[in-house]
């Protein structure tokens, strides 16, 4: 092994040394090795860490609420366990929530409207987002630069402000119906705040960057001797984008569609800003339960239902396609 | 060596003697633009007590963070119908009257009214009050319709009525249990009802009308009716007053009025009170008093154009404020105003899925 090759594990010792000499490090060290943890586990564990602490640990939360039952006191919900006399324990798992969700066909048909939702915004946002992608990727390095800041640039305005901005332009006197009357396109103002139309508007408008970022990253690394040996062998330009450019890039598509689609079905604001009293999406149905209910309980159980409803799916998929990349 | 330790021990001795004489800071917990601008200000220069004051929009928010416990606030400012339930979840420490030198300058009607929600007043003390009603575009309801019954729940709740207005726009609160008690009062039935086939009725009349409702919003109504995107906008009392003042400061022509319609409507209350694991219940205290002093009570109505209920702050209060029947209406009003109770868990479910179906058809 030729030195400037080490392993990362190694070239690590090497920073950390001053540090694994010292009284504390070297505490430290014989902690970690008296767990059997090696630098190597050590490195690997932080975003177990991570993701233990931030997502395991409060969906355990979630979980135990979902099963408790709704009361009156602080916090609204009834304890799991109960310590009774003479080191009794006794578990009460209340599944009633979750199958409250089946009794009314409220929550299926909220479900099926936000996924519904989620999937024609995510539908849009590639078509518009691929060819922006496309542009950037193919762009000279400098103009590339300046298109990417132009897309993250939105994110230096507030999320809400951005949505509370379309509703002056949408509403019956904003500035797209009096630009349209003031042209005599229209004599009457067309209605566009408080419709599902503003709703997929605003959600694609929200989500595109999440869309072409993934995609740009694909697309840039994108090998172009690829495309010239297609053209040397006869194939147009537009042949070549469909048996070369689209294949290729699909990793990155569906990257940019989970980033899209699964936010989007639990979207809050847009729809409550934007949508009319009609947009029925899971998270105004979770508000209600929480707030206007104040039914925890059920709330949690609205959401692990729709955790479930997204990931079960969602799993599948990359089965098959780990499964397909396998064959192939 | 031992006269460090000296030191160590007297300050040690001196943060252990003030904390047992609450250190001075007090963190209150109102709704946004509630306040006269010196009010805090003003406690702060004659107490000494350094005052934290953050604001919210909404009863939910308020109620998610005392019922998730260890707020660490020692003032907030529930609504009567959340404070009544809060009190029965323990959230509330009971206060102490003799603490309350400025007790007596209540309105005793009030304090009446408000024994509904929190038995013998024991939690809280009445901030601000008002009514749930309507703001209505002077001139554009009487293009559509000349004679039209602007001092009735017909304008909003009578199908022949809406139907004409739902071209220029009508909005109603997305406040379930308000607009249950105003349709009761509507149909003649007992507001304070908890049964369910009125839940039933309600729901059956709320549809034959929702065909011309714009939308169901509680905050956007101020906005759109001072600029005319709608025409009728059921509303409390101060934001339909805003509302007004919005419209005459634009000069767009746009004329506002307040209505309490005749069939009666919701008297509402927001009121202080102290949790029970507030960090300063004595400073909360000393605030709550300071508040009932009749010169703030004024000051703050004189700039909020909310009712106070301090009856001693009236010959403070602004003849235009205090003759003004949207923000002090007539006794005669009064009589037709009832409560807004807090439900039992059974019943707001059922009210709230009728409510998710009256707006969504689902």
């Amino acid at each position: 092994m030729r030195a400037g090759y080490l392993p990362l594990g190694k070239r690590l010792t090497s920073v950390l040394e001053p540090f694994a000499n010292s009284v504390v490090g070297r505490f430290v060290v014989s902690i970690f090795g008296a767990l059997g943890i090696t630098g190597r586990t050590g490195v690997i564990s932080i975003p177990f860490f991570w993701l233990g602490i931030f997502f395991l640990i409060p969906f355990a939360f979630v979980l135990k609420i979902s099963l408790s039952e709704s009361i009156l006191a602080i916090p609204p919900y009834s304890d799991l366990i109960e310590w009774g006399e003479e080191g009794l324990i006794s578990l009460h798992l209340n599944f009633g929530n979750f199958l409250f969700l089946l009794e009314d066909d409220l929550y299926w048909f909220s479900y099926v409207n936000s996924a519904k939702i989620a999937l024609i915004s995510t539908f849009f946002c590639l078509l518009i987002g691929y060819p922006m992608a496309y542009g950037i990727a193919r762009a000279s390095p400098a103009n590339r630069n300046i298109l990417l800041m132009l897309i993250i640039l939105p994110f230096w305005t507030s999320f809400l402000l951005r949505v509370y901005a379309w509703i002056g332009l949408l509403k019956n006197n904003g500035l797209f119906n009096n630009i349209l009357m003031g042209l005599g396109i229209i004599d009457e103002p067309i209605v566009m705040m408080q419709t599902d139309f503003a709703v997929y508007l605003g959600i694609i408008y929200s989500y595109l960057p999440f869309m072409i970022l993934p995609l740009y990253a694909n697309l840039e690394k994108l090998d172009g001797t690829l495309l010239e040996a297609a053209s040397d062998l006869g194939c147009k330009p537009i042949k070549a984008f469909f048996v070369v450019t689209l294949p290729l890039s699909i990793p990155g598509i569906v990257a940019g569609s989970m980033l899209v689609f699964i936010p989007a079905v639990g979207e809050f604001v847009i729809p409550a800003l934007l949508g009319g009293p009609d947009t029925l999406m899971i998270g105004r149905v979770l508000w209600d339960e929480f707030f206007n209910n104040r039914d925890w309980p059920l709330a949690s159980a609205v959401a692990i239902a729709m955790l479930l409803f997204l990931v079960v799916p969602i799993m599948f998929f990359q089965y098959f396609q780990n499964k397909q990349s396998e064959a192939s | 060596m031992y006269k460090k330790l000296l030191y160590t021990a007297t300050a040690l001795a001196f943060v252990t003697g003030a904390d047992a004489q609450e250190e001075k800071v007090l963190n209150v917990y109102n709704w946004s633009d509630y306040i006269a601008e010196d009010t805090i200000s003003n406690f702060e220069s004659r107490t000494g007590i350094k005052v934290n004051y953050d604001v919210f929009d909404s009863n939910e928010i308020l109620e998610a963070k005392l019922i998730a416990g260890s707020s660490g606030y020692d003032v907030v400012v529930p609504s009567a119908p959340f404070l009544e339930r809060q009190i029965q979840a323990g959230v509330f420490a009971p206060l102490d009257k003799g603490k309350l030198s400025n007790y007596g300058n209540l309105d005793t009607g009030i304090l009446e009214r408000m024994a509904a929600h929190d038995p013998d007043n024991a939690h809280a003390v009445t901030y601000m009050w008002g009514t749930t009603g309507f703001g209505y575009n002077i001139n554009k309801v009487a293009d559509v319709m000349a004679d039209a019954p602007v001092d009735s729940w017909d304008m909003i709740l009578d199908p022949a009525t809406a139907e004409k207005f739902a071209g220029c726009g009508i909005t109603v609160l997305d406040a379930p249990t308000e607009v249950f008690g105003i349709v009761m009062a509507y149909l003649g039935k007992d507001p304070l009802s908890n049964e369910r086939s009125d839940v039933e009725a309600f729901k059956e009349h709320m549809l034959k009308v929702r065909p011309f409702i714009k939308y169901f919003h509680s905050s956007q109504n101020i906005n759109d009716l001072a600029n005319g995107e709608v025409c009728v906008a059921m509303g409390w009392s101060g934001d339909m007053l805003i509302a007004r003042d919005r419209a005459a400061e634009a000069g767009q022509g746009v004329e506002i009025d307040y209505v309490i319609p005749r069939e009666g409507s919701v008297m509402w209350f927001d009121n202080l009170a102290i949790p029970a694991d507030a960090p300063h219940p004595e400073n909360a205290h000393l605030f709550i008093d300071y508040i009932l002093e009749p010169e703030v009570a004024a000051a703050i109505t004189n700039y909020v154009f909310y009712a106070n209920a301090n009856s001693a702050s009236l010959p403070h209060v602004l003849d235009e404020v205090k003759n003004d029947p949207a923000i002090y209406p007539s006794d005669e009003v009064k009589a037709n105003l009832f409560p807004d109770l807090a439900d039992d868990h059974r019943f707001t479910r059922r009210l709230t899925r009728a409510w998710t179906a009256i707006k969504t058809g689902q």
